[in-house]
């Protein structure tokens, strides 16, 4: 039994890489750590893990659970969330952080109910409240327009999910030490009731929204599917992904794979640029944590100048070619 | 195949406002509406319906208004409905609320599929289908897009952050449907006539027979501990003039920050 008590991040892993989400989780650890004086460790569910170990120390775990089976190499809700389950009543943590990912948001929902804990989705903000020894879990609610601080005061451990680019990466070093602890979990008295057939990687994901640097988005205010084009030359010219307001992904602009919001992407760049996007709060709650906000807009009421670092009031049909053209002209 | 569809009134939530002055929310004259994902796990049930026969059951906890949003699922095919409504599971956070719903569902007895949206446009928590399915002690896939019958199996596609995975699941089981599934179907005039006499059941306490410590805010593990107004950028720059002028002056903004 451990003296001190503990934080865990769940360590997802897809195909043996560990989701980027993962260290996101512990940079954010590290600092609540830091306040509450429990120990960062990470749980990992998989086929073999511990040549995944290295990197989870170097991103402040002190200590790993690796859970090794074959049954746990890929995904699978009733392994996973038997495994999980199992080692938090065994070992008691403070505190669980998953990614919000397709993963984790079908493992965290699933192992609340079975450890009996409190489960705070997609916080945007996490706290720790020293007297009270809560997680202050902070969470954007009705598509964004109010803010929420949720605790779990009685339960324990206070489980959250944390969405990609929520929290930046703090790498400690490239040579932490850490401690890998091996816990075996019985899984043969678990039942097989569904089974993965397939698994595809689509070529359209390209765009990989939550990697790029810059992004350019277009919104209603681009007019018609066509006029897209102008979004799509401004992004290249930048080397920036394409991003998309619920609207035109509603209306069938262009594919959903491109939405960014509440419901769609949360992205983080270094400059956004959102182009005809009139700025509903359920947009807002996926961008304005980008690091520069650049709004283009007609109306200079649009709710999207109400974030922007840079708000241009104008056409962006004549606004956005043009902003091309000079970045082309500077590259010359 | 005997399905149920579980769906949520919510607030159309775009049009949902804090007042800055005293944090709290503007409700009125927001029109409810049934969560928009929940229309796509009712229109995924009746196509299961059309092509495999059965009966598609519909069912809902929150207040007493909520019916309405059971009425129109009725208008647009469903068979029955159920309004799962008690002073006693207000306050409900997901835990409780899976908890109840889960009561429902056994309540009604030989289920094959127990159907969600992949999540509330309210609170966007998508923990209730996962939730649900763990008290009823049965499997559960997230993000499905589509289901065939595949003997006494389902096939399901479900959508991934890069692209798709097929699975096999054992009924019953419970999804949760995204929006790229379907479209739901318009409701038929005479669906609509007969949803606007049809009885709708109310269970409550009395009827669910809860355990007393897992429903309503006793039965929630998290408090909401304050609510407050999103943060608003204070030193934003407005730009206008003619495009050129503008776009010179923004990137040498950009340059100034080191960002472009």
């Amino acid at each position: 039994m451990s003296t001190t008590k503990e934080l865990w991040v769940f360590a997802e892993q897809r195909e043996g890489k560990i989701a980027g989400v993962v260290y996101e989780l512990l940079s954010e650890g590290q600092i609540l750590c830091e306040k509450s004086g429990y120990t960062l460790c990470a749980v990992l569910p998989s086929a073999d893990g511990a040549s995944l170990c290295q990197e989870l120390y170097n991103f402040g775990a002190k200590k790993v659970y690796t859970i090794d089976d074959p049954k746990l190499k890929d995904y699978q809700n009733d392994y996973y969330s038997r495994a999980v389950a199992q080692l938090i009543h065994e070992k008691k943590p403070e505190i669980v952080l998953y990614g919000a990912t397709t993963i984790g948001r079908s493992l965290a929902p699933t192992v609340a109910v079975m450890v009996n804990a409190g489960l705070t989705a997609d916080c945007t903000q996490l706290d720790f409240d020293v007297e009270a020894g809560n997680l202050l879990q902070t969470r954007p609610a009705f598509g964004g327009n109010i803010m929420a601080t949720i605790i779990c005061p009685d339960n324990r451990p206070q489980m959250a999910t944390v969405r990609s680019n929520v929290f930046k990466k703090t790498k400690v070093s490239d040579s932490e030490s850490g401690e890998q602890v091996s816990y075996n979990v019985d899984l043969s008295a678990v039942p097989e009731r569904m089974r993965r057939l397939e698994s595809v990687h689509e070529a359209d994901n390209t765009i990989d929204l939550n990697a790029a640097q810059y992004i350019v988005s277009g919104g209603r205010g681009v007019g018609k599917p066509e006029n897209f084009k102008i979004i799509y030359d401004l992004a290249s010219e930048l080397g920036a992904a394409v991003g998309a307001s619920r609207a035109t992904v509603d209306a069938g602009w262009i594919s959903h794979h491109h939405q960014v919001g509440q419901t769609g992407k949360t992205v983080c760049p270094v400059v956004y640029v959102a182009c005809g996007i009139s700025g509903a709060i359920q947009h807002l709650a996926g961008m304005q944590s980008s690091d520069v906000i650049v709004a283009i807009n007609k109306d200079p009421d649009a709710p999207i100048f109400d974030v922007a670092d840079f708000g241009l009031i104008g056409d962006l049909h004549a606004i956005v070619p043009e902003f091309q053209k000079q970045i082309a002209a500077a590259k010359a | 195949m005997n399905i149920v569809v579980c769906i949520k009134q919510v607030p159309d939530s775009d049009k949902v406002t804090i007042d800055r002055e005293t944090n709290r929310l503007n409700r009125a004259g927001v029109p409810s509406i049934i969560n928009p994902f929940d229309e796509n796990a009712l229109e995924m049930a009746l196509q299961l319906k059309d092509a495999h026969g059965g009966k598609v059951t519909v069912i809902s906890m929150g207040p007493p208004q909520a019916e309405e949003a059971l009425r129109t699922a009725l208008s647009h095919g469903a068979d029955e409905a159920v309004l799962i409504s008690d002073r006693k599971f207000g306050g409900a956070d997901t835990w409780a609320t899976s908890y109840t719903i889960s009561l429902a569902v056994k309540k009604l007895g030989d289920v094959d599929l127990v159907l969600f949206g992949k999540q509330a446009i309210d609170g966007d928590t998508a923990q209730v289908g996962p939730g649900v399915a763990h008290f009823l002690d049965i499997p559960a896939l997230t993000y499905a897009k589509a289901v065939e019958v595949t003997g006494e199996t389902l096939k399901v596609t479900k959508v991934t952050e890069d692209g798709y995975e097929v699975w096999d699941i054992d009924k019953p089981c419970a999804l949760t449907v995204v929006k790229e599934a379907n479209q739901l179907r318009m409701p038929s005039l005479k669906k609509k006539m007969a949803a606007k006499k049809a009885e709708i059941p109310c269970w409550g306490f009395n009827e669910l027979q809860p355990d007393e410590e897992k429903i309503g805010l006793a039965g929630s593990p998290t408090k909401v501990s304050k609510v407050f107004a999103p943060p608003v950028k204070l030193n934003k720059e407005i730009l206008s003039g003619e495009p050129a002028e503008m776009i010179t002056e923004l990137i040498q903004k950009l340059k100034e920050r080191n960002v472009l």
